[in-house]
């Protein structure tokens, strides 16, 4: 009996370490995706608008936003801020501790780094990724309503009646799946970066980078991998 | 001698131990017994971390064979690594303290993770071993706020959590003040006169060697030069090792030969 309630406090203590870099990987990001998924859904708008315009069919670029946003920009944008701000992160934390021998330490009190550092990480990030594109797709979507209030002759809620009608639940869910995977690799990748550092300060940086460009790349590689999975085996029309 | 009884406690027979080519450890022999003191004293360089960093395991020799309790660190499981790690406490050069965690939660930390005892028993514990190194009412505090001595017995004191059975310390004096140095060596000696601890320590700091040890291995370009008890060694007429103790630096002879080798090598 005292075993098991013993490992319950244990599982209780590593869920309460995913729960706070969930806090800081997912929560804390969530103002910056707004300000920028925000943006972004206002520019496909504009730069759509410019094409629809000429074919006059402006009334399209409701869906038009909705699905580039959903399918691609949301999760994507996403992914390279939680990058930026936590690929990033994940590499420098692990990486100093490596430099100042906080790992060692782990090591010799027995504790597994892996457990005790990464689980909680990759747990956050799977949670958080696709809950943050699925919050980055919304801004979008109110961004792309910006536009068309106040440059396409829609109301508020026509163009989300718009919105509606030009998406399906494929859109929303092969972006969120690619995002499940995004968070994967942002953690693999932040991790492993972090445990391969070198002795010294300058070491911590160089691992920071590659952690960031190596994520970029791989984050848009499953990308294509994923939209072209999802072009071939889409519904035929 | 006490070896005679009882096995040695930690034992390493031709350990060598590289880090890329670079040969560190050039086949080094010693034993520790239960209970003793032991000062493994060397330069800068001379691979006395890289002895202790093995005979911890976070190193793997390339040669030899390191023995704690009688378990080939080499050819021990993970669980058998972790069985051996649990009962060994070991402080590090710069303290090593999680920074994302306060001193009072590093202290705790192998406790809440290796025992089932209650939080609240933890609490006391971390409030008994932070007292031992006095640092007490400093729980709630972190490591940044810390000043390099404190860190030190902050370090000690999670070395500690576990009662250990035998303690490491890497360079516990290194950068610290001699009023702070001194104060660690205080520390040494009581944890030694309180518990039945093996304690090994590394450190190049002549008089604090000589201070605590029972016994003291000079190690010297990854080899051991001396090893004996601590007044036998103050005694030795060994040319290399009255060098250290005098602390005569390397003969300028020998230099110039080494210097001139750097600029002609392989010409």
């Amino acid at each position: 009996m005292a075993g098991l309630f013993f490992s319950r406090l244990k599982r209780g203590r590593s869920f309460q370490r995913s729960v706070h870099q969930a806090m800081a990987v997912g929560v804390r990001a969530v103002p910056i995706i707004t300000l920028i998924t925000f943006f972004v859904g206002v520019i496909i708008a504009l730069q759509g608008a410019y094409g629809l315009q000429r074919l006059g069919a402006l009334q399209l670029v409701a869906g038009l936003v909705a699905i580039s946003i959903t399918r691609e920009l949301g999760p994507l944008v996403a992914a390279i801020v939680v990058i930026g701000r936590s690929g990033s992160a994940f590499a420098a934390e692990i990486g100093a501790m490596r430099v100042t021998e906080e790992l060692d330490a782990l090591q010799t009190m027995a504790l597994d780094p892996i457990a005790f550092l990464v689980s909680p990480k990759l747990a956050a990030m799977m949670v958080m990724m696709p809950c943050l594109a699925i919050w980055s797709d919304l801004m979008g979507v109110l961004g792309g309503a910006l536009f068309g209030v106040t440059g396409a002759g829609f109301t508020f809620g026509s163009y989300l009646i718009a919105t509606r009608e030009a998406l399906a639940l494929r859109d929303i869910t092969t972006g969120l799946a690619k995002s499940l995977f995004f968070g994967i690799v942002i953690a693999a990748v932040g991790c492993y970066e972090g445990f391969s550092t070198g002795a010294g300060a300058e070491e911590v940086g160089r691992s920071t980078t590659s952690a960031v460009v190596i994520s970029i790349l791989l984050v848009i590689l499953i990308d294509l991998a994923f939209t072209y999975l999802f072009y071939s085996a889409r519904a035929p029309i | 001698m006490s070896s005679a009884q009882s096995p040695p406690v930690i034992s390493a027979h031709g350990l060598r131990v590289k880090y890329g080519s670079r040969e560190v450890l050039h086949g080094v022999d010693l034993e520790v017994t239960r209970g003793e003191t032991v000062v493994i004293l060397g330069g800068s360089g001379s691979g006395k971390s890289t002895l202790l960093r093995t005979l911890v395991g976070l190193e793997k020799p390339s040669g030899g064979e390191v023995l704690v309790k009688g378990t080939d660190l080499a050819l021990a499981t993970d669980r058998e690594l972790d069985a051996i790690r649990k009962r060994i406490g070991l402080s590090f050069q710069g303290g090593a303290l999680i920074g994302s965690m306060t001193v009072g939660e590093n202290i705790a930390l192998p406790l809440l993770e290796h025992s089932d005892l209650a939080p609240s028993t933890i609490e006391v514990m971390v409030r008994i071993k932070l007292e031992q190194v006095g640092l007490s009412g400093f729980e709630h505090f972190s490591p940044s706020q810390l000043s390099g001595g404190m860190k030190k017995r902050a370090a000690i004191a999670r070395a500690l959590a576990m009662d250990p059975e035998i303690l490491f310390f890497d360079e516990p004096s290194a950068g610290l003040d001699p009023i702070m140095a001194a104060g660690i060596d205080d520390l040494i000696l009581n944890l030694k006169k309180a518990y039945a601890l093996t304690i090994i320590v590394v450190t190049h700091e002549l008089a604090s060697a000589f201070l605590i040890a029972d016994r003291i291995i000079l190690i010297d370009r990854g080899q051991i030069l001396a090893d004996g008890p601590a007044q036998q060694i103050q005694q030795s007429a060994q040319p290399r090792v009255r060098q250290f103790l005098d602390r005569i630096a390397d003969s300028s002879a020998d230099d110039e030969v080494d210097h001139l080798r750097i600029f002609t090598e392989g010409i």
